[in-house]
């Protein structure tokens, strides 16, 4: 079986994010980047049915600019076999994402598309719902359990209120959640080993995509700030306040 | 043309994320049009034609839409677009897994947790779990939005008499198959939809100690949560997390009990209206955010608080 993981560059969950002063955009100079955490969380689950011989290779693509190979360097160095870079500078949004990727799986014939469920810099949550309705494969969004048998697999979701079960024939997109696994860290070995495995890099271009702006950025705003309110001195006091003068409780 | 929303519901009653996306809808348009896909769910269908500001529902009755499967759904709502200017759906876990493949069934973005509404074509949503907002403009001709409910009030169940039309179900796609659900049996609400949430982190020092969160939970109707730091410590499972790569929340009412405050955390919870927070640190960055603070050991105050409850309860 072949799997295919996309994984993203993004800013460091870590790193605090700045507004830029211009309202353009969010300050992205000389910030950590790394992958996007619902991305490794795919690499780990796709690495992990590669170890239980379920898989025999792991395809690792991204979207991005040149600087994207780092984040391909990490897939690999966890595990994938080879990886894919569609250069280019402009910011791809979901739909432009899943049709390249369209193009890519019909060209690799994955039986399956590991990715992640969102990511953490524009949050769209979009993308591996798009694939799988272009594609018409089916999809295992929000997945916590993922159980491969044969030619079909059962995925277990993260739904508002608990969890529900699906069961789908390969091939099929499934976008992970935090409780799938926890995903490790690379070796230093395998970092270095990392650097021999091949990544081809193409253009949207050759796959004959043109990134469009369909959603134009207008402005990017700080959230309004909350103002440090009071302490308050005893327990009696702040239910006092959050009763009578609040009315939350 | 008119604005469409796709009702959430469990095929007995409407969920109350659909009533907020009404009122979002209304606010794009004043003919609003609802569908429901569900399995023997014509209360459902009722409810939504007495909602305040409905002009018709679109009621499909079927097996194939029994679990809400989104390849099961989509086709319909492609089928319905033709006559829309706009289709909404609440951002919760349904909308978020069939709007996207609407979108590009259509060929058009999808525009995901608006939380407020410029234009017809002019919306606002955070980005970077809520540490930035983007006010963007959608250049396609339909909108397909996801909405974050806690951002719009609920409309009414009642005022309206929106004509109901039944209509033909969609062929199967036979895509994905319903196998089991296992929905959380607490009378707690979910997080994502409660008013009030208490939430525990590493100070609750283990994960039986949640029992002093839980017990204050039940009396105020709260969800019970927790910062990433207490899950990766196992005092509770993941679900309970709260924060950038959790649950994202608004509650009327979040306590942070325990909780220091990291990015992480405050990313997920920041824009609750009332913010609590119990801490022996008095440093801790949770201070800069919260309405109130109380400074002091919280094994103490849970205790105090759970009492000072029960007085204004009974």
């Amino acid at each position: 079986m072949k799997i295919l993981v996309p994984v993203k560059r993004v800013i460091d969950y870590n790193v605090k994010v700045k507004v830029k002063s211009d309202n353009t955009g969010v300050d992205l100079e000389n910030v950590k980047m790394a992958m996007n955490p619902f991305d490794e969380i795919a690499v780990e689950e796709a690495v992990r049915l590669k170890e239980k011989k379920v898989c025999d290779e792991i395809t690792a693509i991204s979207i991005g600019s040149s600087k994207s190979e780092e984040t391909l360097r990490t897939a690999l160095a966890v595990g994938a076999d080879k990886g894919i870079l569609v250069e280019t500078q402009e910011e791809a949004q979901p739909l432009e994402v899943a049709k390249i990727l369209m193009e890519i799986i019909n060209k690799n014939k994955p039986d399956l598309v590991l990715m992640g469920k969102q990511a953490i810099d524009d949050d769209s949550n979009q993308t591996g719902q798009m694939l799988s309705a272009l594609l018409n494969w089916p999809q295992g969004t929000f997945a916590s359990k993922l159980e491969v048998k044969g030619k079909s697999l059962n995925v277990t979701r993260e739904i508002d209120g608990g969890l529900e079960t699906l069961n789908m024939d390969l091939p099929a997109i499934i976008t992970t959640d935090l409780r799938l696994n926890e995903p490790r860290y690379a070796s230093l070995p395998n970092i270095m080993k990392a650097k021999q495995k091949p990544i081809e890099k193409i253009t949207p271009k050759d796959l004959n995509i043109e990134i469009k702006q369909r959603l134009k950025t207008l402005k990017v705003t700080e959230p309004d700030k909350k103002e440090a309110g009071i302490k308050v001195d005893s327990v009696e006091e702040l239910v006092s306040k959050l009763h009578n003068e609040e009315k939350v409780i | 043309m008119s604005v469409l929303v796709i009702i959430e519901h469990d095929n007995q009653n409407i969920k109350n994320s659909s009533l907020n996306t009404i009122t979002a809808a209304k606010e794009i348009d004043n003919s609003v049009h609802a569908v429901v896909l569900g399995e023997n769910c014509s209360k459902v269908s009722e409810q939504v034609s007495k909602c305040d500001g409905i002009e018709e529902v679109f009621v499909a009755d079927d097996l194939i839409y029994k679990n809400h499967i989104a390849e099961n759904i989509s086709p319909k709502i492609v089928e319905l677009a033709d006559k829309y200017s706009h289709i909404l759906a609440p951002s919760s876990t349904f909308g978020k897994n069939i709007m996207p493949r609407v979108a590009a069934l259509l060929d058009v973005a999808q525009i995901s947790d608006i939380v407020s509404i410029e234009n017809k074509d002019t919306f606002v949503r955070p980005i970077y779990a809520g540490n930035a907002n983007l006010k963007l403009q959608s250049t396609d001709t339909k909108k397909i939005i996801t909405v974050r409910t806690t951002n719009f009030e609920a409309t009414k169940i009642n005022g309206g008499n929106g004509k109901i039309t039944k209509i033909e179900k969609n062929e199967d796609p036979n895509l994905s198959k319903f196998v089991k659900n296992e929905l959380n049996k607490s009378d707690r609400p979910e997080l994502t939809a409660a008013g009030i949430i208490i939430s525990g982190g590493r100070g609750m020092e283990s994960g039986k100690n949640f029992n002093l969160l839980e017990e204050i939970a039940d009396k105020l109707k709260a969800a019970v949560g927790a910062s990433r730091a207490a899950v990766d410590a196992g005092f509770v499972p993941n679900d309970y997390q709260v924060g950038q790569t959790g649950k994202v929340v608004a509650p009327e009412l979040y306590i942070a009990v325990g909780i220091s405050g990291a990015i992480q955390h405050l990313a997920g919870m920041k824009d609750s209206k009332i913010i609590v927070a119990i801490n022996k640190d008095e440093e801790a960055p949770i201070f800069q955010i919260a309405d109130y603070g109380i400074v002091g050991d919280l094994f103490k105050i849970l205790p105090e608080l759970s009492k000072e409850i029960d007085k204004i309860n009974s």
